[in-house]
């Protein structure tokens, strides 16, 4: 640990001079403001602090180090040039303060993503606002209830979520003032319509829906869907978590989606960052756009861009400034580089490697939806499961062999899934190795299941103790340790 | 190929439509309804090479004015800082930036110690129990805290001073609405909050008291008398606080705060517009299970190595859902890596002197003003003040373009009263000759 390679009056910094008189700082400042003891930051040279941290990468998995299948999070290759560009000067040094004609470049760049946007999801306005996917979500849910309430509707309180869905949903729902109501997916994997038709009514604010869903499934009925819920008068909420799948295929907007929010980070190749920075644009319909977030950017007649504080429905400000700049900046240059054939491209080809996986590996693994899947699809473990070895010594066997499990034990209503998503940038090479290495891995758990359960073998630490990290939690270095260790 | 992001060849997808048994890619679509199928190209503009497309955003790049174009006193939040070399170097290793929350402990040891590194470091600075991994902003963790003390207290108003930056208030006020809390905006006196007025407006119905330090105006507030009135009602103690000036100033944790929040942008990340920035939130030990986001957590292999995982999830909303203590997910990780990296540079003197040069440089810069004559505003500063000026801010802010400088805040935007008044930063970057060159610019605007 950093505070361990610490030794008093080292140091890797090298600051201005001060060049002005020095005060005393006791004249400047009340002593009774002035810090006693020093906090215990580490003192370190510049080279010791490079290897620490150079230390640490190498026990880091990357999509650079090798395949990262986690379903649901779209862990694509992270293009160089992205990071170029999010670091030019003009673009990194720009205050988000500064007056209008001084920002002409960044205002430009949201304008224009903003403008991208509403053409991939078929949206009317997009604010580029929301810090994350999940933030996107309540952004998005506060509009919907502005709406309502603008209406002199105030009985809607409830949003449906359907029982697959992503933790963030119901989540949401709630922090943005519903309750969050479950709707039931039926044997096919899909929202129950009639389970749906017996939730919705005047206390239906919106439903929220991923399509396809995390079962990497297209829910086919969404024109009945849209219609039971616009007829109840609710509002339909894309959670664009999957929309990687159907980039020029089928628009949210199309499908009669209200609103939607899309996570950069992932079909945008944000960078995940080790759980972020994301960036959690939001799209809406034109109904709904008076009461976006504020402030919104907008394009004046002379060609130049403008921040326009005046809007008077705004919900208010859900984020300082402009939002994650420096990650939808670098998502913009993902979609100038792959242009509108070259997204469409995507879509086909990560549904392509996601199909031709699932059919390698459901000879040997239960497949509990048959219909072709989209860009991700959802595998069992249970025939395994009866010979004693479960999806989770699986996926820890999976990392002897270089790989990033995939996601497991979610979603919910599938038991000890394994949820793929190969994402489109992968060679053939790639997948055939993987799905080798899993039909591997089941045999071994028939012939050999100790190597399975004991796994996983190569990694630089074994099982961790999760219990005792939750029951007497260590939530910092300690000083003692020092002592202890050496 | 046609795309170099895209590695399948056409005798790749020829194996593949066999193995899966159909004749084209457009047989796996066809479960999308005919009718809203999207047909034909998306209208946006077309591809581009990768150089022409550097060359591109080059141009518009340069469209923008920056603190390297010109020389700037502007804060008021987001400020220009020092930022040691190795920090980009370090984030920039693509273990850490293309990995995402380490949810498999094996491999990510690297991503889960250098946030529990940032958690010690933040305790430490704010002299608080418990950190989190980050969050995504100060202003975002700031409101959270609100709607985390209302769930604690089980009262459902907050009181928070006008001293905190105006957007964190324009926020709260964005969480608080949905959950029915109540914001109440207590006034300043000078460039301090009222305390009297701070006092006036807590009551027994208050869940929280908010207030930052130093404040938005760059007043060192008197948390010793705030932390009373907080909670001679039984209402939790939040403080906003920039952790630069922690590494100085008494931390907050020193006079009983319950919850500290703030923004990690001043050690190691960039201005950019705005964002990505980096929120940190603390809280005391009795209230870590109520924290939003993810927490690391120190435990030991079936060997007894040490490891690090991640833990109490059961806050989170992937194991809780709609039960959860908040709705975020995705948090900051890769910018409290390179905070993490700047404050192990600094370390425990440098981050220390580097405070220290704000005071003394704005100090300097306020005394040249004073004895200049300007009108400037009480208070003992980190490293922002406030000046009057004889005209109105934004005039002279495009004024002063001309001359080389991005002047500092229009403080007339937040409050009519302080029409024509500046609020001007003054980091360890400022060089004498900058400091002095600007004052003599800002004698022609001497109210």
């Amino acid at each position: 640990m950093i505070f361990e390679r610490s030794t008093e009056d080292r140091f890797a910094y090298s600051l201005p001079d001060l060049e002005v008189e020095k005060q005393d700082i006791s004249e400047i400042i009340d002593s009774k403001f002035i810090r006693k003891t020093k906090a215990e930051l580490p003192e370190i040279s510049e080279l010791d602090l490079m290897r620490h941290y150079t230390e640490l990468s190498n026990k880091n998995h990357g999509v650079d180090s090798g395949f990262y299948p986690l379903g649901s999070c779209t862990m694509k290759y992270n293009p160089k040039i992205n990071e170029k560009v999010a670091r030019m000067p003009g673009f990194a040094l720009s205050h988000p303060l500064q007056s209008d004609k001084t920002i002409q470049g960044s205002l430009e760049i949201t304008y224009d993503m903003q403008e991208h946007l509403k053409e991939i999801t078929g949206m009317d306005e997009i604010t580029l606002q929301p810090a994350a996917g999940a933030q996107g979500e309540w952004t998005a849910l506060m509009m919907i209830k502005a709406f309502h309430e603008d209406n002199g509707d105030f009985k809607r309180t409830k949003v449906i979520v359907p029982d697959s869905a992503h933790g963030t949903n119901p989540a949401s729902a709630v922090v943005a003032g519903f309750e969050a109501v479950t709707v039931k997916s039926n044997d096919r994997g899909l929202v129950d319509i009639d389970h749906l038709k017996s939730l919705v009514g005047d206390d239906t604010a919106a439903i929220m829906l991923t399509n396809p869903n995390t079962l990497g499934l297209f829910e086919e009925d969404i024109l009945e869907i849209r219609d039971i819920v616009h007829e109840a008068g609710g509002k339909l909420y894309y959670d664009g978590a999957n929309l990687n799948a159907i980039m020029a295929k089928v628009r949210p907007g199309d499908m009669g989606f209200d609103a939607v929010h899309l996570n950069l980070h992932k079909t945008f190749t944000g960078p995940h960052g080790g759980g972020g920075p994301g960036s959690g644009p939001i799209g809406v319909k034109s109904e709904l756009a008076k009461y976006l977030p504020k402030p919104i950017i907008v394009k004046n007649d002379d060609g130049s861009y403008k921040v326009e504080h005046d809007v008077p429905k705004s919900i208010g400000r859900v984020k300082p400034f402009f939002g994650n700049f420096g990650i939808y900046l670098r998502a913009y240059t993902y979609i100038r580089t792959m242009g509108p054939d070259g997204l469409k491209e995507v879509s086909e080809i990560a549904v392509l490697n996601a199909n031709y996986m699932m059919r390698r590996l459901e000879g040997t693994f239960e497949l509990p939806y048959k219909q072709h899947c989209k860009h991700e699809f959802v595998i069992s473990g249970s025939r395994q499961k009866k010979m004693g070895v479960r999806t989770l010594d699986m996926a820890k066997r999976l990392l002897d062999f270089g790989y990033h499990p995939p996601t497991i034990y979610f979603p919910l209503n599938v038991e000890e899934c394994m949820m793929i998503e190969p994402t489109e940038t992968e060679s053939k090479e790639t997948l055939d190795g993987f799905v080798d290495t899993l039909l591997a891995i089941s045999k071994e758990a028939e012939e050999n299941p100790d190597i399975v359960l004991e796994a996983p073998h190569t990694t630089v630490i074994g099982r961790l103790d999760e219990t005792q990290a939750a029951r007497k939690p260590v939530l910092r270095f300690q000083r003692e340790d020092i002592v202890e260790e050496k | 190929m046609s795309h170099r992001y895209l590695p399948l060849t056409e005798k790749d997808k020829k194996e593949m439509l066999d193995t899966i048994g159909i004749e084209s890619i457009s047989e796996l679509f066809e479960d999308i309804p005919e009718s809203v199928r999207f047909k034909g190209e998306l209208n946006l503009k077309e591809r581009k090479s990768e150089t022409s497309l550097l060359r591109e955003l080059a141009n518009i790049s340069n469209k923008n004015i920056t603190s390297e174009t010109h020389v700037s006193f502007l804060g008021a939040g987001v400020y220009d800082h020092y930022i040691p070399t190795v920090v980009d170097h370090v984030i920039s290793r693509s273990e850490f930036y293309t990995a995402y929350t380490p949810y498999q402990p094996e491999i990510s040891q690297g991503e889960l110690q250098a946030i529990f590194e940032f958690q010690t470091l933040i305790s430490e600075l704010t002299a608080m129990d418990v950190a989190n991994s980050s969050m995504y902003d100060g202003p975002t963790a700031f409101a959270e805290a609100a709607t985390m003390a209302a769930g604690q207290t089980r009262k459902k108003k907050v009181v928070v001073s006008k001293g905190v930056h105006y957007q964190a208030i324009e926020v709260l006020k964005s969480y608080c609405k949905a959950q029915g809390i109540e914001v109440v905006e207590v006034e300043l006196d000078g460039t301090y909050t009222d305390l009297e007025k701070l006092d006036a407006a807590s009551d027994e119905d208050t869940a929280a008291v908010m207030v930052q330090y130093p404040n938005f105006f760059g007043s060192i507030e008197n948390l010793e008398e705030m932390e009373k009135i907080a909670h001679k009602h039984k209402g939790l103690f939040v403080v906003n606080s920039n952790p630069l000036a922690l590494s100085l100033l008494t931390p907050p944790g020193e006079f009983g705060a319950d919850i500290v929040t703030g923004d990690t942008q001043v050690f190691g990340i960039p201005t950019q517009f705005g964002g990505p920035h980096c929120g940190y939130f603390t809280a005391t030990k009795k209230l870590m299970r109520k924290m939003p986001g993810r927490l690391v957590g120190q435990t030991q292999d079936d060997e007894g190595n040490r490891g690090f995982v991640l833990t109490l999830q059961a806050r989170e909303q992937h194991i809780r859902r709609d039960k959860a203590t908040s709705n975020i997910c995705s948090n900051q990780a890769l910018n409290a890596l390179g905070s993490s990296v700047a404050m192990s540079a600094l370390g425990k003197n440098g981050a220390v002197e580097m405070a220290e040069q704000n005071i003394q440089k704005t100090y300097y810069m306020k005394k040249q003003m004073q004895d200049a004559g300007f009108t400037v505003l009480e208070g003992q500063s980190f490293n922002e003040f406030a000046v009057k000026l004889s005209k109105d801010v934004d005039e002279i802010n495009d004024e002063l373009l001309e001359h080389g400088y991005i002047g500092g805040y229009n403080l007339g935007k937040v409050d009519s009263e302080l029409a024509n008044h500046m609020l001007i930063a003054v980091t360890e970057l400022r060089t004498k000759e900058e400091i002095d060159g600007f004052v003599e610019r800002l004698g022609e605007y001497n109210a």
